[in-house]
C-alpha cells in the first residue's frame, strides 16, 4: 500500500540501507507492511512461489517483513512438471539455505490424463496444470489468502488489480467485485468460502524489482543471463530445448545461440530473447533500452486481447 | 511501462524530483485515456509488441492511444473507463505513478478512491466545452481527499483552432472555483490526438511559451507535508521466542527513537524504545514510511490496533467522531445496518449516529439530508463500540482515514476523513452523589418535572411559557424557562437550522431541563423542536423525570399574521432558509400531553391548564 503519510521514508542511519533510493524504500516499506497485514488478519496465509525473479523478490522481503521471526507462511510451488531444470535445482537449493516451508504441488489427475503443452494446448494446459492445481493446494492446504509478486505494470487488465483481491468460492475473480482501497487501507473480511490473494509488488516495475535484485544481492535462476543455449525457432519464438521431451520437426535441430530470459515460466511456453547480458548491470541496461514488453515472451498470454483477465477469472494468478 | 531511452545513459538514474503520485482526471470524452496514453508513447514508454496489439485494433480513424491503457474487457467494449488504472513510468527526472480515474459521474467514487493516494493531479479539459460539472466536481474531490498541485490541461486545442482566447477564458473561469479549494494551479493547451504540448512543444501554440505537460509533472515542486509527533499503530506482535516481543509497523508520522518514551493508546500505559529491529541491522531511529519492528523496555498491553505516541502530544482516544464520507457502496445509508470501521490498524464495531449534512460537490454547499447514496459525499457522527485513536485528516492522513463496512456482507460502504474527534465521554465515568433531589432546599412545594412546549414559530410558547413561570414562582414554587430562542445566544449559538443541527439543539434543551429538574425544579422549555424523532429523543432523555409534551396549536396562517419577529415575511423573502412552516417541516404532535389551542385561549388561561395538569399529576400544590 502507498504509504498514506506521502512522504517516502527518508535515509536512515544504518551503512547497508544507503544503496536503496527513496522511491526503492518507499516500495520495500509498502510491501513489507502488505505482508505484515496479511499474516496478522488471516488465518492460514500461504506464500505462491513461481521461482521467477519476482518471487525471490517477494521471499527476500517477507524475510526481512518478519526478522528476527522465520517467514509465517508456507511457501507453495506449484510445478506443472515442465519447468526449466535450473528453475527447479534454484528452488530447492533456495529452499534449503531459507529454511523455508516449502510445499511442491502437481495436477497429478492431469499428468495422468496426459495433458502437456503440445497434446492439448497452451490454453487447456496452463488452465488443467497452473490454474486448477493452483486451486487444488490452496483448498487443500485451506489457504485464506494467497501471496503473489505479480505487479501492475505487467499487463493491462493487472493495472487495475488491487493489493488485497477477494475471490469468490471457487477462486474465481470477478473485476466488479473488487473493493475500493483508499489510501491503501484494505476491506480484508472474507465470507465463508471467499479467499484472499495479495500483491505486495503491485506498485513495483519491472525495472524496479531488477534494481532492488541489484541492491539487496539477491539470488535469481540463471537463465535470466546470457549464455549459450540450444534453441529451437518457432515462428517468432525461440524455444529452448531444456530435455528431449520437446518434440521437435523433422529436420529441426537445435542451435546454440546466446539467449536469456526476461520472465520464466514453462520451457516450452516460454520464449528467450538474444542477448549478450550475462550479468546484472547488463541486463538492466539492456531493459532500459528494449522496445519490447516483459510478457511479450509469454505463449499463452496472446491467445486473446483479455487474455489474462479471462484466466484470472478462473483463478489464475 | 519501462525506462525511458533518455535515462539509459547511467547506471543508476538521478531522480532529482523524487517520485509523483499523479491523479488523471476530468469529464468523460474530454480525452484522458488519449492523453495518458499519448504521453507514454511520446514519451517512448511504451513497447512495441503494445503498440503493435493497438495498432490492430484501431480501425480505421487511425491509431487510438486511449486502447494502450483500458485494461478490462467491458472497459473496452463499452469504450469508458470504469475502473481505477495505475499506471508506471520514469523519465530521467522522475519516477511516476499515474492514477488513472474514470471520468462518468456515477464513478466519483473511484475517482475519490485514486486521489486519496496522490500528490497532484492533472486535470481534463476539453477546449470546445469549457469546465463542465464534472470537472467542478473533480476538483473539489481532488480538494478533499488533500490535493493541492493542479495541472489544468486544456485539451482538443487543435478543435478550437488553437486560439490563444479560448484557452484564456478557461483559465480564468477556473480560478475563482480554485481559489475557493485552496488549489494551487498551472495551465497547460495541448492536443492529445496531435500530441501537442504533450512531451513535444506545439508550433500551432507559439503563444504558448510556458513549459508541456511532461515538463509541469517533470519539475512539478511538492510542499513538504508536516510530519508531526510520532505516531506508530501496531500491525502484529512478533513472538518468535519467549524473550522477544516486537511490535511491527510502519511509521505514521513524527520519528521514533531509541530511548523515547512512548504511551500505548488506547490505556495510556507509559514505556520507553528498547530496540528499532530491522533485517538490515539495529537502527538508532525511524521516520515516517518506514516499516520496522519496535521493542519496549517493558511488557504491557499493546496489540494490533494499539498506536504507539509521543507521551507529549498524543492523538486523540474518542467514541464519536466527525467524519466526511464518500459512498462507495450502491445501498445508500441506512439505520439499523451494523457497521464495521476499518481505521489505523484497528477494525472496531460502529454506527452512525447522525447525518449532518451532503455536500453539493457543483455548488460546494453543505444541504440537509436523510440519506447517503452512491457517489455522495456527506458528513456524519459515528460512534464507535470502543475507543479509537484518531486524528484529523489534514493532521495525518493514516489515523485520519478509515473505511465503513457493512459487517454482515463485508461490503466496503464509505471512505471516510475525519474532521474531528469528539471528546465525549471517552474515559470518562459517571460519578455518583450523596445528595439527591428529595434532599435541596429547592424541593420546595414541588416535585421536578420537564413541560415541553412546542408548535410553530409564533404559536405563542414564549408567551405561553412566561405567564405559567410567574404563576408558578407566585405560588412558591421553583421554576425555570429554557427558551429556544434565548439558548440561541448562548450554549447553542454554534448550531444552525438544518435536521441535524435541530437534533442537537433538542438534546442539549433535554440535557439541561433535565439537570434543572434534577437539582429539583420544574423545567419548563419553550422551543419549536419541529421533529417527532428530537422530541422523542428529548423524552428519552429525561429518563426517570415526568415529562410533559404540551402541543401550542396555533395554525400556521395565524402565527403568520402574527409575525412577531417578521421571520415569515424573510422567510417568504428567501432571506431565511430552512424556516419551520415554510422552508421546512413542521410535524404535529399525535399524542401530546395536552394541547392548547393558540386561537381560542388567553395565554394565561393556557398557563392556569398546565398548572392544573401539573397539580392533577401531583407536582404542584392544588390551587
Amino acid at each position: 500500500m502507498l504509504d498514506a503519510t506521502g512522504a517516502a521514508p527518508p535515509a536512515s542511519q544504518s551503512t547497508d540501507r544507503f544503496a536503496l533510493s527513496a522511491h526503492q524504500r518507499m516500495l520495500e516499506a509498502e510491501a513489507v507492511h502488505v505482508l505484515r497485514e496479511t499474516a496478522a488478519v488471516f488465518r492460514r496465509p500461504a506464500l505462491l512461489y513461481s521461482i521467477g525473479k519476482d518471487s525471490s523478490v517477494l521471499l527476500h522481503l517477507a524475510r526481512k517483513a518478519f526478522y528476527p521471526e522465520a517467514i509465517p507462511f508456507k511457501v507453495v510451488h506449484v510445478d506443472t512438471t515442465w519447468k526449466f531444470r535450473e528453475m527447479i535445482a534454484f528452488r530447492d537449493a533456495q529452499a534449503c539455505a531459507l529454511g523455508l516451508d516449502l510445499v511442491v504441488h502437481t495436477n497429478h489427475e492431469g499428468l495422468a490424463a496426459g495433458i502437456s503443452p503440445f497434446s492439448h494446448g497452451a490454453g487447456l494446459y496452463t488452465h488443467a496444470m497452473k490454474t486448477v492445481a493452483l486451486r487444488q493446494i490452496l483448498d487443500r492446504l485451506g489457504a485464506d489468502a494467497a501471496i503473489g509478486g505479480a505487479r501492475r505494470d505487467e499487463e493491462k487488465s493487472r493495472a487495475k488489480e488491487r493489493m488485497f483481491s477477494v475471490r469468490a468460492p471457487g477462486h474465481r475473480w470477478d473485476p466488479k467485485m473488487q473493493r475500493p482501497e483508499p489510501w491503501g487501507l484494505a476491506n480484508t473480511r472474507l465470507l465463508e468460502g471467499e479467499t484472499m490473494r495479495v500483491f505486495p509488488l503491485s506498485n513495483w516495475t519491472e525495472h524496479d524489482v531488477w534494481a532492488y535484485v541489484r541492491a539487496e544481492a539477491i539470488p535469481v535462476v540463471p537463465l535470466y543471463f546470457a549464455r549459450e543455449r540450444p534453441v529451437v525457432r518457432r515462428g517468432d519464438s525461440l524455444i529452448m530445448v531444456d530435455d528431449a521431451r520437446l518434440p521437435l520437426a523433422p529436420g529441426e535441430t537445435p542451435q546454440p545461440m546466446r539467449v536469456r530470459f526476461r520472465t520464466l515460466g514453462c520451457y516450452p511456453l516460454t520464449a528467450a530473447v538474444v542477448s549478450e547480458a550475462a550479468t546484472l548491470d547488463a541486463v538492466i541496461d539492456e531493459l532500459r533500452s528494449s522496445r519490447r514488453s516483459e510478457r511479450a515472451g509469454r505463449l499463452i498470454d496472446g491467445e486473446r486481447a483479455d487474455s489474462i483477465e479471462a484466466k484470472k477469472a478462473e483463478g489464475y494468478f | 511501462m519501462r525506462i525511458i531511452d533518455a535515462c539509459a545513459t547511467s547506471a543508476a538514474p538521478i531522480k532529482e524530483h523524487g517520485l509523483l503520485r499523479v491523479l488523471a482526471c476530468g469529464a468523460v470524452d474530454d480525452g484522458k485515456s488519449t492523453l495518458l496514453g499519448r504521453l507514454m508513447a511520446d514519451a517512448g514508454l511504451v513497447p512495441e509488441d503494445q503498440m503493435a496489439a493497438v495498432a490492430g485494433a484501431g480501425g480505421e480513424d487511425g491509431f487510438d492511444y486511449a486502447l494502450l491503457l483500458d485494461g478490462l474487457a467491458a472497459e473496452r467494449e463499452q469504450g469508458i473507463t470504469i475502473d481505477v488504472a495505475y499506471r508506471y513510468f520514469a523519465t530521467a527526472r522522475r519516477s511516476f505513478i499515474v492514477v488513472d480515474a474514470p471520468g462518468h459521474e456515477q464513478f466519483t467514487r473511484n475517482m475519490a478512491t485514486g486521489a486519496s493516494i496522490c500528490d497532484a493531479a492533472v486535470l481534463l479539459v476539453d477546449a470546445r466545452k469549457g469546465l463542465l460539472p464534472q470537472t467542478r466536481r473533480h476538483a473539489v474531490i481532488a480538494g478533499l481527499m488533500g490535493i493541492r498541485d493542479v495541472i489544468l490541461a486544456v485539451n482538443k486545442m487543435d478543435l478550437v483552432g488553437h486560439d490563444e482566447n479560448v484557452f484564456r477564458a478557461i483559465v480564468a473561469s477556473f480560478r475563482p472555483h480554485a481559489d475557493s479549494l485552496g488549489l494551487d494551479v498551472r495551465s497547460v493547451p495541448l492536443s492529445a490526438a496531435l500530441g501537442e504540448n504533450i512531451v513535444h512543444p506545439a508550433a500551432a501554440m507559439p503563444w504558448h511559451a510556458g513549459p508541456t505537460l511532461l515538463d509541469l509533472l517533470e519539475t512539478l515542486a511538492l510542499a513538504p507535508r508536516r510530519t508531526g509527533s510520532l505516531r506508530f499503530p501496531v500491525q502484529r506482535v512478533s513472538r518468535s521466542d519467549p524473550d522477544f516481543r516486537g511490535y511491527q509497523g510502519t511509521v505514521a508520522g513524527g520519528r521514533v527513537r531509541r530511548g523515547d518514551p512512548v504511551v500505548a493508546l488506547p490505556g495510556g500505559q507509559p514505556s520507553r524504545i528498547r530496540q528499532i529491529v530491522t533485517f538490515a541491522g539495529e537502527l538508532e531511529e525511524a521516520g515516517p514510511g518506514e516499516a520496522v519492528t519496535l521493542v519496549l523496555d517493558r511488557e504491557i498491553e499493546a496489540g494490533r490496533g494499539t498506536v504507539f505516541a509521543c507521551p507529549d502530544n498524543p492523538p486523540a482516544c474518542v467514541n464519536h467522531v466527525v467524519v466526511r464520507l464518500v459512498w462507495l457502496s450502491e445501498m445508500p445509508l441506512g439505520t439499523g445496518r451494523e457497521l464495521l470501521m476499518r481505521q489505523g490498524t484497528d477494525l472496531v464495531p460502529c454506527r452512525i449516529t447522525a447525518l449532518r449534512s451532503r455536500l453539493d460537490v457543483v455548488r460546494m454547499a453543505e444541504n440537509p439530508a436523510t440519506t447517503l447514496g452512491a457517489n455522495d459525499i456527506g458528513t456524519a457522527v459515528l460512534e464507535t463500540g470502543r475507543p479509537v485513536v484518531v486524528e484529523r485528516y489534514g493532521d495525518n492522513r493514516t489515523l485520519g482515514s478509515l473505511l465503513l463496512i457493512d459487517r454482515l456482507n463485508n461490503e466496503t460502504l464509505a471512505a471516510g476523513m475525519v474532521v474531528e474527534a469528539v471528546n465525549a465521554a471517552a474515559n470518562v465515568y459517571w460519578q455518583r452523589f450523596d445528595t439527591t433531589t428529595a434532599d435541596r432546599p429547592s424541593a420546595g412545594r414541588q416535585t421536578p418535572a420537564i413541560l415541553w412546549l412546542t408548535g410553530p414559530s409564533g404559536a405563542g410558547k414564549s408567551t405561553v411559557a412566561n405567564a405559567l413561570e410567574r404563576r408558578l414562582t407566585a405560588a412558591g414554587c421553583h421554576a425555570y424557562v429554557l427558551d429556544g430562542d434565548n439558548m440561541r445566544h448562548g450554549l447553542n449559538r454554534d448550531l444552525g437550522f438544518s435536521p441535524p443541527e435541530r437534533a442537537e439543539n433538542v438534546r442539549r434543551l433535554a440535557e439541561v431541563a433535565h439537570i434543572l429538574a434534577d437539582a429539583g425544579l420544574i423545567a419548563i422549555v419553550a422551543a419549536i423542536a419541529p421533529y417527532a424523532q428530537d422530541r422523542a429523543n428529548a423524552r428519552a432523555i429525561a429518563k426517570d423525570v415526568p415529562f410533559y409534551e404540551i402541543f401550542v396549536d396555533t395554525p400556521l396562517d395565524v402565527c403568520a399574521s402574527r409575525d412577531p419577529k417578521g421571520l415569515y415575511r424573510r422567510a417568504r423573502q428567501g432571506l431565511v432558509s430552512d424556516f419551520t412552516g415554510v422552508g421546512a417541516p413542521y410535524e404535529r404532535p399525535q399524542a401530546p400531553d395536552l394541547r392548547l389551542d393558540g386561537t381560542a385561549e388567553t395565554p394565561q388561561q393556557e398557563a392556569g391548564r398546565i398548572v392544573d395538569l401539573l397539580a392533577a399529576r401531583g407536582h404542584v400544590p392544588a390551587a
